[in-house]
């Protein structure tokens, strides 16, 4: 039935936009005049990735995780805590840094299996509050191995960052290019989960999971490696945000990190896949444009949750998508309102 | 094919299945009917594994499968439609058929292609021809009708290539039209798929026309088993669930 073209697959499309959306980053990279914008990028990439990876728990498994900022965190502590440690940068030399990007991600992974293991086997409220109970737990390490860690004042002391591949990390531009290559690597392999057989097996489960067990599919495992996969790529967003300040804080691996970016799922929409991004970059004017005049973000953030909820019903991708959608079928159009919870 | 072996299941004091042995010869289409609270659903429960029974056996195939998990007995060749439908209500029609067949092809935790893979789209295409449900494959499964939604179930646990169906009341909340397609389809996809099917139903009329071989329980246990006239004529089957009237007018 479908005809074979290189293009036409949909893994070959994903790869081809993400080089797209690398080269255009780079491009904004070379040409943009000053810092502000390439900052502002960088930050929004750390958050992108947050967003991104408990997308996957949340819009597509159907698993609410209020803990998802300790992966995240975990990721920067992993990454400084490596490259701080001197007998490591003396022995990997210029691929210290990369060296450590791949340990952070690999042992968050490790972190966020052994957590999900533990959660998996409870569901809704259960399994979020246990997600909280964990983070609340790795926060409370962080501020307990203060010799480690620094404890409250955080990993300080800077973090060395070896120049690799021609990339001096000091450089503003080049500590953009390498924060845009993370962001896209992780949205890509975001991408590529939801779009294969694993990716339909997590639907299932998110819809109705003893139809998917009765069917034969270990739901269990699906959870577990979901809570894997998203934990992993959120860590590559506090690399980001380690690279970006050269320090670690313990205050991202707190509850309110994870609610925000539940917060930001919710704005942009949960049953598209562009939604969280949409929802990092609304957030995002709503806290800048918000500073032009008062310091009260908080506010500003809680009207804007009352407009969507009350107003769109929906976030704002999904009511772009259902107003296009009135548009152009019959006049009464049902509410698509069942894909996740 | 499937056989009961003085199957018991007791909840505290009450037993909902009571000393229950049953064959289902491979091939054959048979009906289990009786009145509400007859322990139909708990036997078919006991099947598949959501119940483990008190005592007795479930052969499948001479093979024992008494007190395996539900995934287990799926794996053996078991499939099961739900009373309600229970169906992946965000995924369109072809999507769900998809994702089942991905499921028993043991594609679940494949990252290494896109969903629905090659091989699983023709089998997809194969069920929706089935199915006859072409017109509906690409609208989300919660938003078609009732009988249809009913139908996926159906297709659902047709997907896994089963030995043995277990359909709980598959024209259940039709309309009298469609309780009949449903039934025509049923009896088509039996006939297609050369399998050992089993299915409960509360509308005799629709049971005398479609069954080879009727089962009667009532209060847990066997009332009488026989072909549709047999059970028709059957002097307790009269007296205790059908009533005279209902007789007459199906007569």
């Amino acid at each position: 039935m479908t005809r074979f073209h290189p293009f036409a697959h949909p893994f070959a499309r994903a790869a081809l936009l993400a080089f797209a959306a690398f080269c255009g980053f780079l491009l904004v990279g070379a040409i943009s005049p000053g810092t502000w914008l390439l900052d502002t990028l960088t930050g929004l990439f750390a958050a992108g990735l947050l967003v991104m990876s408990l997308h996957l728990l949340i819009g597509y498994t159907g698993l609410i995780s209020f803990g998802h900022a300790a992966y995240y965190a975990s990721g920067g502590y992993i990454f400084g805590m490596v490259l701080q440690t001197p007998a490591f940068v003396a022995a990997c030399g210029p691929w210290s840094v990369p060296l450590a990007t791949l340990l952070a991600f690999c042992g968050t992974g490790l972190f966020a299996l052994v957590v999900g293991s533990i959660c998996a086997r409870l569901s809704e409220i259960y399994f979020a509050f246990l997600t909280l109970a964990f983070q609340m737990l790795f926060v409370s390490i962080i501020q307990g191995l203060v010799h480690y860690t620094g404890g409250d004042q955080g990993l300080m002391g800077g973090i060395p960052r070896p120049a690799f591949l021609g990339l001096d990390l000091v450089q503003v531009r080049d500590r953009y290019a390498f924060s845009a290559f993370l962001f896209v690597a992780g949205v890509l392999a975001v991408r590529l989960i939801t779009l294969s057989s694993f990716g339909a097996s997590l639907r299932m489960v998110r819809d109705n999971e003893r139809r998917a067990a009765f069917l034969g599919v270990n739901t269990y495992l699906v959870k577990v490696l979901a809570f894997t996969a998203a934990g992993s790529i959120a860590s590559l967003g506090g690399v980001v945000l380690a690279v970006f300040t050269s320090a670690a804080y313990p205050e991202w691996a707190s509850w309110s990190v994870s609610g925000e970016a539940i917060f930001m799922i919710m704005l942009g929409g949960l049953h598209s896949f562009w939604g969280p991004l949409v929802g990092v970059v609304a957030m995002r004017i709503i806290n800048d444009l918000t500073l032009l005049y008062t310091t009260h973000t908080e506010m500003a953030k809680g009207l804007a949750i009352l407009f969507v909820v009350l107003v769109l019903k929906r976030g704002i991708l999904d009511w772009l998508a259902d107003w296009r959608k009135a548009r152009h079928a019959a006049p009464s159009v049902k509410e698509q309102d069942h894909a996740a919870p | 094919m499937l056989r009961l072996e003085h199957l018991v299941k007791r909840f505290g004091g009450l037993t909902a299945t009571d000393d229950v042995s049953l064959n289902f010869p491979a091939g054959s289409l048979s009906a289990i009917i009786g009145p509400n609270g007859a322990g139909k659903t708990t036997l078919f429960n006991q099947i598949t594994g959501h119940l483990v029974p008190t005592s007795g056996r479930i052969r499948l195939e001479n093979e024992d499968i008494t007190g395996l998990k539900p995934a287990a007995i799926v794996r053996k060749g078991i499939g099961r439609a739900f009373q309600i439908a229970s169906i992946f209500p965000s995924m369109t029609v072809r999507e769900a058929l998809a994702a089942a067949v991905t499921a028993h092809r043991r594609a679940t935790f494949s990252l290494g292609s896109a969903f629905p893979r090659r091989d699983i789209a023709d089998r997809t295409d194969e069920l929706l021809g089935l199915l006859g449900m072409e017109d509906v494959a690409e609208r989300i499964s919660g938003q078609i009708s009732h009988g249809d939604q009913k139908l996926l179930d159906v297709g659902l646990a047709l997907a896994l290539e089963p030995k043995v169906l277990l359909l709980d009341e598959p024209a259940a909340g039709m309309g009298p039209e469609e309780r009949w397609q449903m039934m025509a389809t049923v009896q088509r996809l039996w006939k297609s798929a050369n399998m050992t099917l089993i299915f409960i139903e509360h509308d005799i009329e629709l049971v005398f026309r479609t069954a080879e071989v009727i089962h009667v329980l009532r209060y847990g246990a066997v009332l009488a088993s026989g072909t549709p006239d047999e059970i028709r004529g059957h002097p307790d089957v009269i007296e205790a669930y059908l009533g005279r009237e209902t007789v007459e007018e199906t007569a």
